[in-house]
């Protein structure tokens, strides 16, 4: 599993399990892919393998069968918990139902699983996560119960209240006309905010192309396949010399043909997907923006609140009323929430110029590998066309000096 | 400019040719194929090189839009970024290790705008080269009754050549519109009954409209070009003289054309009741095929021959015996259904090609965005390092790109080898079937002869029983001894001219047999060694960048 060697070498301080046991280590993979259950119904399930030394896992190795939903369950988890993480994102649910079940797909979806869990496991904060633990040892009944919870149409209950919340405050904004929009403008972040948003649509643009890049390597493979036999039956028809030379030149491309179904195969797991898994990535950035945003906008709010709670208290101070105490105590509570609110909104800025740098390293060397991965690959494949064509040359100049 | 390689392929068909010669006892071709053990074997000279892409100087990247690669639409949009300008493209310079000291790679492409692969044996001194240019739009003069007129276009055509034929070394130039090419061909099927006459571009039956388009008849000028130059490497039509009026001719084409149709019912009207009443038509007009002619009575006859034939009337005199005749007519067909095939395989081959190359260079372009984009919005220096690792990817995938589209303009250019094959063909064909039409001249003739002398016998018979002889049965006797002879004559025309034909198909199956064969085997050369040129430069492209990126190797092995 290369995908696992390459992100545990971003971050030394994991290492393989052979290594010496006084030094922690986390390591997990998806595998074994099995499809379940019957048509509509019908799912795939995966095995995931935790070796690990730390106290708090029950160690040393520990196996669970978990599904795709599970794995959302969790990014949702730690989308929740861990504001201001850019949390691995996740392949997507397949809509179209033929290739779900294709053996290419599900392999691209087994890695991509594998790839998000090591992330997680990798990551100083998120791998402390209880809910991680939950993923990796619960027994399935659990998990199911757990994910029941979650990931069904009930939202939580958190959900609902921060939809209630923000009608509540659109609409006193328009009552009370305050009509700008409450946005933090400092300039590096306006800089981070409008680099995100164009990075999502240049790297999908060549995502795309990447995507075309891999149909065009069938699509050749496919038509020197139907040349090759095409030719041969011509040769079938000549006699000689030309004959054996066409049935020579068809069988060469016949065999071409299958080194570029192979080709377009490499290309699809690592180029194509690195790049999609790219894309992803920045879209998950852009969720813990909106995150930020509204966060900010707490903090704001709640600031607000609390001055005008003060400035209250302190006319009702001045007049002796009977309303003080319980003033008081409101006034109270708001500053501990508004504090709460604004220390929500300091991590959250903090983390992310933590993430920012690490995810910069960390796409640099995922693309570096990708671009590497290609290069070679094109290479190899362009030199395998070159050599089998090469292969017919002393024969053919035979025949023509003939 | 010629390579050695095209001197040694001549010597060697010239070989062949004096070998069959010599073997052949007999000579009794038509004397225009003797010429071909006189002369050394002809033929069409190169494109000047500044056309040919091959012989241009390496261009660089800017000047990249000036090469003519047929219908290569080339979006140099993005290969403007000067940044880029060091990626310096040079030709197919170093194919030379394939082919030895030849340079394999250059005198295959040298016919750049011709059919690639045709048996060049392109040698120093005899030559002739057609060029069609320049299409005027002219008005048709006659009609004055119409004002304004028809107009129609006509192309100038120049020939250049030393052909002894023509003159001795010259050029010289003629007005031919479209009209005159149509009586070119059919004055040539006449004259050259059993040859493999390449076929003419068609007539397009469009409105005056679009034949006046700019694409229309530059597509129309590039077909009468290859049409004449295929004349012209044609042994023997290249000297006939229909090809020679036609080419040298000033001012109106001076060849009867056929295609009138009323002067030539108006002449079947005349000839009818000549035929009605025993006056055979001439002994030497049998020499031409019966459709397509005047002759309404013969055709009639042959027909009703033709059908006697198919529907198991009495055996005919003389059939096609010839089995190997047969074989080769049913491998004829099979043949051309495998080139039909093997030519629609190569288009798409062709265009897979090509949507590869494509594909690449926007691949590549959206790279070159997103390296300026990162450089642009750096703030990390792993920003600028990943902004470095695209650029040497997209330069890459650029470069990849536009030898992928080179190869394909050249694998379109020997793969075009298939093409023309499919038109040679149909000459075949129609060779083929002047001989079955001139054998169904011989059977009609011969069964007509029978008749005649059936009812000659019938008549001596009934006259033989008067007494004192019958004068209006002797007479009639007299006048059907007299048809008799005459049609026995014409058959004997016929007869000759139907083993003309015979051995006009033969030699020129074998000429064909030969060429394809060396035609077939340079295409084949010629595609494998461009594939292995390009896949080579492909691979060299891609190794670079897999290097600037080895840092980067995660494979344990």
């Amino acid at each position: 599993m290369e995908s696992t060697e390459q992100t545990r070498s971003i971050s030394g301080s994991m290492q393989s399990p052979r290594s010496p046991s006084s030094l922690p280590y986390l390591s997990v993979s998806v595998t074994d892919p099995v499809k379940l259950g019957n048509g509509v119904q019908a799912y795939i399930s995966y095995r995931v393998i935790t070796k690990t030394n730390l106290p708090e896992y029950q160690g040393p190795e520990k196996i669970v069968i978990r599904r795709y939903s599970d794995f959302v369950w969790l990014r949702d988890r730690l989308f929740e918990k861990y504001k201001g993480i850019f949390i691995p994102p996740l392949p997507e649910k397949s809509a179209v139902e033929k290739f779900r079940f294709s053996a290419e797909f599900i392999e691209m979806r087994r890695a991509a699983l594998d790839i998000f869990v090591n992330r997680i496991a990798l990551h100083p904060e998120l791998q402390q996560s209880e809910d991680l633990r939950t993923f990796l040892q619960a027994d399935e009944e659990t998990m199911d119960r757990f994910r029941f919870q979650e990931t069904g149409i009930f939202k939580k209950p958190a959900d609902l209240m921060q939809m209630f919340r923000d009608v509540q405050s659109k609409v006193s904004d328009a009552v009370l006309g305050k009509e700008k929009p409450v946005e933090e403008t400092t300039a590096a972040y306006e800089k981070l905010k409008h680099y995100i948003f164009e990075l999502e649509n240049h790297l999908a643009e060549a995502q795309k192309h990447a995507y075309r890049l891999v149909k065009r390597h069938r699509e050749l493979g496919q038509s020197l396949l139907d040349f090759g036999k095409a030719v041969k039956l011509f040769g079938a028809c000549e006699g000689e010399p030309t004959g054996k030379a066409f049935s020579d030149l068809g069988t060469k491309s016949e065999l071409l043909s299958i080194k570029l179904q192979k080709e377009a195969q490499q290309v699809l797991m690592n180029f194509e997907e690195p790049l999609k898994d790219y894309v992803r990535y920045v879209q998950s950035i852009k969720a813990t923006i909106a995150e930020r945003g509204t966060a900010f906008k707490q903090h704001c709010e709640l600031a607000e609140t609390t001055k005008l709670k003060e400035i209250n208290l302190d006319k009702l101070m001045l007049t002796r009323s009977d309303k003080v105490g319980e003033a008081e105590i409101e006034y109270r509570e708001i500053k501990a929430e508004s504090e709460e609110a604004t220390r929500r909104f300091e991590r959250i800025v903090t983390r992310m110029e933590e993430e920012i740098v690490r995810f910069q390293e960390q796409k640099t060397e995922e693309m570096g590998v990708a671009f590497h991965q290609f290069a070679k690959g094109q290479a190899r494949l362009a030199n395998s066309i070159a050599d089998a064509w090469r292969s017919l040359l002393p024969k053919l100049e035979a025949s023509s000096t003939v | 400019m010629m390579g050695s390689e095209d001197d040694q392929e001549s010597k060697v068909k010239m070989e062949t040719l004096f070998l069959r010669e010599e073997s052949n006892s007999n000579s009794n071709y038509r004397s225009a194929m003797s010429t071909l053990s006189d002369s050394r074997h002809p033929s069409i000279v190169v494109t000047p090189a500044d056309s040919d892409p091959l012989f241009a100087p390496p261009s660089y990247y800017n000047e990249s839009r000036s090469k003519p690669n047929g219908g290569n639409r080339d979006s140099s949009s993005y290969l403007e970024p000067p940044s880029y300008a060091d990626v310096i493209f040079s030709p197919f310079d170093d194919n030379s290790e394939i082919n030895g000291s030849d340079d394999g790679g250059s005198s295959l492409h040298s016919q750049s705008s011709d059919s690639l692969s045709r048996s060049p044996s392109s040698l120093t001194s005899d030559y002739i080269k057609i060029t069609v240019s320049s299409p005027q739009k002219e008005q048709e003069s006659t009609n004055s009754m119409i004002p304004g007129g028809t107009t129609y276009v006509t192309y100038q055509i120049t020939t250049r050549t030393n052909l002894s034929e023509y003159g001795g070394g010259s050029e010289f130039s003629v007005r031919r519109r479209f009209r005159d090419v149509v009586t070119l061909a059919d004055r040539l099927a006449e004259s050259y009954r059993g040859f493999c006459i390449p076929p003419r571009p068609d007539k397009s039956v469009v409105e005056s409209q679009v034949m006046q388009k700019q694409e229309f008849v530059e597509q129309r000028r590039v077909a009468l070009e290859k049409y004449l130059r295929r004349l012209a490497s044609h042994p023997v039509i290249r000297n006939s003289d229909e090809l020679k009026v036609f080419l040298q001719a000033q001012g109106k084409l001076p060849l009867a054309t056929s295609v009138d149709v009323a002067s030539r019912m108006l002449d079947g009207a005349v000839k009818l009741p000549k035929q009605l009443f025993g006056e055979a038509s001439s002994s030497v007009e049998v020499v031409q095929p019966a459709r397509g002619g005047r002759d309404f009575l013969r055709l009639f006859k042959e027909l009703r021959q033709s059908v006697s034939n198919d529907w198991g009337g009495p055996k005919p005199a003389v059939v096609e015996e010839d089995k190997e005749f047969l074989e080769k007519k049913e491998k004829m067909y099979d043949l051309e259904q495998q080139i039909i095939n093997a030519s629609q395989q190569a288009e798409s081959l062709v265009k897979a090609q090509q949507d590869m190359g494509e594909t690449m260079g926007e691949l590549g372009l959206a790279f070159i965005k997103l390296t300026k984009f990162e450089n642009e919005e750096a703030v990390f220096n792993s920003q600028r390092a990943r902004a470095n690792d695209m650029k040497n990817l997209a330069t890459s995938a650029v470069k990849a790109s536009r030898f992928y589209r080179e190869l394909n303009s050249q694998t379109v250019k020997h793969l075009d080898t298939l093409h023309d094959y499919l038109g040679l063909m149909m000459a075949v064909q129609g060779a083929f079937a002047d001989r079955s039409s001139a054998l169904l001249t011989v059977q009609t003739l011969l069964s007509e002869i029978s008749s005649l002398e059936g009812r000659a016998e019938k008549l001596e018979a009934a006259s033989s029983k008067v007494f004192g002889g019958d004068k209006s049965r002797i007479k009639k006797i007299e006048e059907l001894k007299e048809t008799i002879k005459v049609t026995e004559d014409s058959k004997n025309v016929a007869i000759r001219e139907y083993e003309q034909i015979k051995e006009n198909n033969w030699c020129e199956v074998e000429r064909l047999d030969r060429e394809r064969r060396a035609d077939f085997l340079n295409m084949m050369k010629g595609f494998v060694v461009s594939q292995v040129g390009y896949a080579e430069k492909i691979a060299n492209v891609w190794t670079k960048v897999a290097e600037e990126t080895s840092q980067y190797n995660r494979e344990s092995s």
